[in-house]
């Protein structure tokens, strides 16, 4: 069994996250972070290793030369066995069409039998590389996953709509992504930050990318909200709050 | 121009890929092609996208004209940010949030139903071993689009307070949320989630009760026209962003809000 798992690097969500106004990418001068969801995608796969030792794991990313730090010390530490970073310049403002040609052309060779990736980055939330690299590919795709299960020569997996719950399956291989509730990231542990060390970790250039993308045209800043008025309670908090949503005409 | 809007993309699961290959056939030179932010209309976007080498616009907010193409606004980091863009080399498939714009409106939209489409099985298609219809209360209104929302945090501390938040919720007709932590407590249902990972919610008003205001939280909520809290702690970064805060027990002020409201 050998699993690739796509993750990305993108500012931290405990810190203010900003955008450039003159290009309106990303900035970058923030804690960045290998995104939560893809801990958890990583995850997925290391409980399929826990259980079958054979299995090789091995995390694919596009991004910066930075990203390279983070995928030895978070991922490879958490237990993954490679890493293929794709480092490009033209990857610089690349869309997600442009990215996903990227991730399939580095994915290919390796002949997964499963993908996981995140169902939307915390950055950008589009949510669509996975099912682009799901189609170059020419695979099915298990989308927003809260649970994941390998049985045999498929995997099969539940995901909750607004108003269904589905149990879905796909025949391997496949690519799958997960939510927020489909696994808790395990912490490297001291082995695994050493081990990592040694660990292969191959960059890459990215092969054709084409001239088809997005552009931004304007980028602008929220204004901050202005100061409001607290108050301590002193007994008629309630009512006080009542009052208030009267006078702005909230309710009746 | 020609723009596509695809509708009936919520009854296709199972049948994304086959359905994609079929609408491919029918996309011609569209000038666009709309789909629904969800996670089958992602899927449809993305295998369009890679099929007909069109890039993906996802996540709109709103969609217009400009000349002879069409801008996507794009609403970044919680609504921190407002963007605009627009496709270059090939022509736009648009993602649009769900609630925000009725693509139909649009000059030259033409409507195709995704589920009506004669579509046979794809290879690459997934099998649907199940599906369960999730119960819901239906006498409130929907988070996504109400008027206004009244959410719940850990400063309930458990499932049985948190009927609290409900009580409100119900003497103002609000969508009841939550925060992350109270649905990881158990407080709430996961699909009330609200935040970075949850829904992001933008009504007339929003209470936040017991809620820190974590940023995360915040990335769901800060775009509320107007938000009032209603937390013990006068740290709370929730009190930030209120437009109205009482420092306080909850346990207190909100049966005295709910019996003002009511009087």
């Amino acid at each position: 069994m050998k699993i690739v798992v796509l993750v990305k690097e993108v500012p931290d969500t405990y810190g203010e996250r900003r955008l450039d106004l003159d290009t309106g990418l990303l900035d970058r001068s923030g804690d960045q972070v290998i995104d939560e969801i893809n801990e958890r995608a990583l995850e997925v796969a290391l409980l399929v290793k826990d259980q079958d030792k054979s299995t090789e794991v091995v995390v694919v990313s596009v991004g910066p030369d930075q990203v390279k730090d983070a995928l030895r010390k978070k991922l490879l530490a958490m237990g993954a066995d490679r890493a293929i970073h794709v480092v490009d310049d033209e990857l610089a403002a690349a869309d997600a069409l442009k990215t996903a040609r990227a991730l399939t052309d580095a994915v290919r060779g390796e002949s997964a039998d499963l993908i996981v990736a995140g169902n939307e980055s915390t950055d950008g939330r589009g949510g669509v590389v996975p099912a682009m690299v799901a189609e170059f590919l020419g695979l099915p795709l298990l989308g927003s996953l809260s649970e994941v299960r390998l049985t045999g020569a498929a995997v099969e997996g539940t995901r909750v709509d607004e108003e269904v719950e589905h149990r879905l399956s796909a025949p391997l291989p496949a690519v799958v992504t997960v939510t927020e509730k489909s696994a808790e990231a395990r912490f490297p542990n001291f082995m695994g930050v050493m081990g990592a060390k040694k660990k292969p970790l191959e960059q890459q250039s990215a092969g054709e990318l084409g001239s088809v993308g997005t552009v931004i045209l304007s980028v602008a800043e929220r204004p901050a909200r202005a100061a409001g008025t607290i108050i301590e309670d002193e007994g008629d908090g309630g009512t006080k709050i009542a009052e208030y949503l009267k006078a702005q005409g909230l309710v009746k | 121009m020609g723009i596509l809007v695809i509708s009936g993309v919520d009854g296709i699961v199972g049948r994304t890929a086959a359905i994609a290959t079929a609408l491919a056939a029918q996309v011609g030179d569209a000038d666009a092609i709309l789909l629904p932010h969800t996670v089958d209309g992602r899927e449809l976007a993305g295998r369009l996208a890679a099929r007909l080498g069109r890039p993906v616009l996802a996540d709109a907010v709103e969609v217009a004209v400009d000349g002879d193409r069409l801008v996507a606004t794009h609403s970044v980091f919680g609504g921190n940010f407002t963007t605009t863009a627009a496709a270059e080399g090939a022509a736009p498939i648009i993602t649009v949030r769900d609630g925000e714009f009725d693509a139909t409106t649009l000059p030259g939209a033409s409507t195709v139903d995704a589920a009506g489409l004669a579509a046979s099985g794809a290879a690459t298609d997934a099998t649907v071993v199940s599906s369960t219809p999730i119960v819901i209360d239906s006498s409130r209104p929907d988070l996504k689009s109400a008027r206004v929302v009244v959410s719940g945090g850990r400063g309930l501390g458990s499932k049985e307070n948190f009927a609290i938040v409900e009580q409100l919720a119900d003497a103002l007709g609000a969508a009841v949320g939550a925060s992350r932590v109270a649905v990881d407590s158990g407080y709430a249902a996961p699909n009330l989630q609200v935040g970075q990972t949850g829904v992001a919610v933008s009504p007339e008003l929003y209470i936040a009760v017991g809620i820190s205001g974590a940023i995360q939280h915040r990335a769901g909520m800060q775009t509320a026209k107007t938000i009032v809290a209603v937390n013990n702690d006068p740290d709370a970064p929730i009190f930030e962003i209120a437009d109205y805060g009482v420092v306080g027990d909850l346990f207190e002020v909100v049966p005295q809000l709910v019996a003002a409201l009511k009087a």
